[in-house]
């Protein structure tokens, strides 16, 4: 078991680093750097800019540097957790960034929870009950789920949310305890407000997990050892509880690694829309400002969160199915 | 030597009953005999037969058809020109069609409308003027436009009445008819999708099937990338991406852009894919013959591999455009996307950015109606294709 958790973390390894190879080119390929568009922005106000400071910063950051040699000071500070400078808000990196990743990571581990209460029992009545009208019905409501873009659903969800409750559910928690230390009126300002995200970028994740968990419980359902359970006088209930339901569940578990990607992609449009205080808004500003180190951060996080998490679920997978952990054949 | 065999003699009448209709031992292989039919029926027609048994997959074919097909005469459907400002007519809801007025039948014709502002508000307000019957016009002549850019025209499948207005779904903040920049943006919508899907089509099987069938380095490299690319979220790869694309290329540009962001970062669920058929098809014996018999690798994989499951690969492409087009929609939306002039439903329902608008102006949440209805097709779509590629489960 250990061997097999150290063996699967250590290939973590070669896929984080070509994810900051990836993450470095893109951040570097836009044509000319922040400096480059702040000076003309301030040109474009009319003032003149401090050339002096900002060759300082230039030579500080590297930029007379070849790509090569930045992009190792870059990864190298990133492991000893120093992640740049961000020259729009002129601070370190860390101190921009503050709460917002933990509530990513809150956001998403909820949204995942979410998505599994949900998407278990209704996969399971799916299966069982094919083709009936609530198999019909729920399948239909998850497809519209899916086909609905997270945007949208976030801005009438917000609209209606405002009519019927008369809470306006932009952000994550009330304003007065924006960039104040974590207590306890703060966790539950917290609490009260981010369900709605949850449930906006949950959605989509638990249609397709639905369909998923549905199609393979199905083909489990029909394999000779169900018929044989059941010829043999097995109660329905505890047929599907002792054999169906324990292959579907491994499936359910290594899922996580197809619809986290997918769900971290659903939050960051809905963080946009929703203005929460979580990762989405801040690197989209990033992005149309040039503002490399900030936005470089952020997709490194995002890419290194869904990796984790895929890491976790394998783990966890390993725990359940000991053919995994005893390394012997491939299981799907 | 009869009588020692116990046969009866050539001729002679038999014990028991025999028809004396003309018996044809190979009736049963002939063509057009039911069985047969489905034994003899090509793989294509085999799938057809699947596909068609999937009722809610063919209407849902057929849906996508009349789609596309409205897609490419946008200028005749759309009763205004996408880009004409009615500047009287800000923000004007919808207008119902209507077939009676006052009891008499007139055919379809909407009531004029009466614009007076609101002076505590300063909202526009509308009001239907009852006694003015405007009765649509069909095969008429309309705004001017070039069809697809070139073959200047103007006539239309519907007009409003002379010197009258029809907004079937109301306007948006210049003026602009809905319905007609519905109709307009379905080309970009529509089309970014296929274009993006055929772009990673033509990655994921030269990607997969290099990997697939030579395998060694090649494949280990190439199932790392896939790897990664997989692990990074594709929405904020595609802003970042997008944010890249210099504020001066032309729309058009823009486009090709966005299509290629699409489909660069898309071909990994199809090269996995190919890759793992390519694996298990290597071992077959008709491609072992193929490879004593002399042929390439480029040949066995094009001409003898790739047939084998082609239908498979429609089939997961198809299921991999409804990501394209929520993905554009989503950028657009965003403000990294597509940029007006061109419209596609994402920059329309930048209009609706907002809840106030939507709480004032809910038509112009419309666009979002055509989105969900081709995603969900396509999804059907899509599954009725898988369904039916291998005909013979």
């Amino acid at each position: 078991m250990l061997r097999y958790i150290l063996l699967r973390t250590l290939t973590m390894i070669p896929t984080l680093f070509l994810i900051s190879v990836l993450v470095f080119v893109i951040i570097e390929l836009p044509p000319g750097d922040y400096f480059e568009s702040y000076v003309a922005e301030l040109r474009a106000l009319g003032e003149t800019a401090d050339l002096a400071e900002i060759e300082m910063l230039r030579e500080r950051y590297g930029f007379d540097q070849p790509q090569v040699i930045r992009y190792l000071t870059w990864a190298g500070g990133m492991l000893t957790g120093d992640f740049g400078y961000s020259f729009e808000y002129r601070l370190p990196v860390n101190e921009v960034v503050g709460d917002r990743l933990w509530l990513t990571i809150v956001l998403s581990f909820l949204t995942i929870i979410f998505t599994w209460v949900l998407a278990f029992p209704i996969g399971i009545y799916s299966a069982t009950h094919q083709y009936s009208w609530g198999d019909y019905g729920l399948t239909f409501v998850g497809l519209i789920g899916l086909a609905i873009p997270n945007f949208m659903l976030a801005l009438v969800m917000m609209y209606f949310a405002n009519q019927w409750f008369g809470v306006s559910i932009g952000n994550l928690m009330d304003r007065q305890y924006l960039n104040q230390p974590m207590s306890w009126d703060k966790f539950s300002s917290i609490l009260s407000h981010i369900w709605i995200p949850v449930i906006i970028i949950g959605t989509a994740g638990t249609a397709g997990m639905v369909r998923r968990l549905r199609a393979n419980l199905l083909d489990e359902l029909q394999k000779q050892y169900v018929v044989t359970a059941r010829a043999k006088g097995l109660a329905p209930g505890k047929v599907l509880r002792k054999y169906p339901l324990r292959m579907a569940l491994n499936f359910f578990i290594s899922d996580i690694g197809s619809i986290l990607p997918a769900m971290i992609s659903g939050a960051e449009v809905t963080a946009i829309v929703l203005s929460l205080e979580t990762t989405g808004p801040m690197l989209i500003k990033a992005l149309q400002s040039q503002d490399m180190y900030l936005a470089g951060s952020f997709l490194m996080f995002l890419a290194f969160l869904t990796v984790i998490g895929v890491l976790l679920s394998d783990i966890a997978l390993a725990i359940l199915d000991p053919r995994i952990r005893l390394g012997r054949g491939n299981v799907t | 030597m009869s009588a020692e065999s116990g046969l009866p003699e050539p001729g002679a009448p038999l014990g028991h009953y025999v028809s004396d209709a003309p018996f044809d031992a190979y009736e049963a292989d002939k063509a057009g005999s039911a069985q047969n039919r489905f034994a003899e029926a090509s793989q294509l027609q085999l799938m057809w037969w699947q596909f068609r048994k999937h009722r809610i997959a063919l209407l849902s074919g057929i849906f996508l058809l009349v789609m596309y097909g409205t897609a490419l005469i946008s200028e005749f459907l759309a009763p205004y020109d996408q880009h004409t400002r009615n500047t009287d007519f800000i923000y004007s809801p919808p207008q119902a069609v209507r077939l009676f007025h006052e009891g008499s039948f007139v055919g379809p014709f909407v009531y004029g409308r009466a614009q007076t502002l609101d002076m505590d508000t300063l909202r526009r307000v509308y009001v239907d003027d009852t006694t003015q019957v405007q009765p649509l016009r069909f095969f008429c002549r309309g705004d001017a436009y070039d069809f697809w850019g070139m073959v200047p025209g103007n006539l239309h499948l519907m007009c409003p009445a002379e010197g009258g207005q029809a907004f079937l779904l109301g306007t948006d903040r210049l003026g602009r008819d809905v319905l007609s920049r519905v109709l307009y943006g379905a080309r970009i919508s529509l089309t970014i999708g296929i274009l993006g899907v055929t772009m990673s089509f033509v990655l994921g099987i030269v990607i997969g099937g290099l990997a697939g069938y030579h395998g060694g380095w090649f494949d280990a490299v190439t199932q790392r990338v896939i790897e990664v690319l997989q692990s990074i979220p594709s929405i904020p790869l595609w802003m970042a991406l997008a944010a890249i694309i210099p504020v001066t290329w032309s729309p058009i540009l823009v486009y090709v852009g966005i299509t290629v962001i699409l489909g660069m970062l898309d071909w990994t669920g199809l090269a996995r894919a190919v890759r793992s058929k390519l694996l298990a098809l290597r071992e077959e014996d008709y491609v072992l013959a193929a490879r004593l018999m002399g042929a390439g690798s480029g040949r066995i994989i094009g001409r003898h591999m790739i047939p084998g499951f082609m239908s498979h690969l429609i089939a997961t492409a198809t299921l991999t455009i409804p990501g394209m087009i929520l993905g554009e929609t989503a950028l657009s939306f965003l403000g990294i996307g597509l940029r007006a002039p061109i419209t596609s439903w994402g920059i329309l329902l930048t209009e609706a950015r907002s809840v106030s608008i939507i709480a004032l102006y809910p038509w112009l949440m419309f666009p979002v109606v055509p989105v969900i209805l081709v995603i969900l097709t396509f999804n059907f779509l899509g599954d009725g294709l898988r369904d039916a590629a291998d005909p013979y489960k």
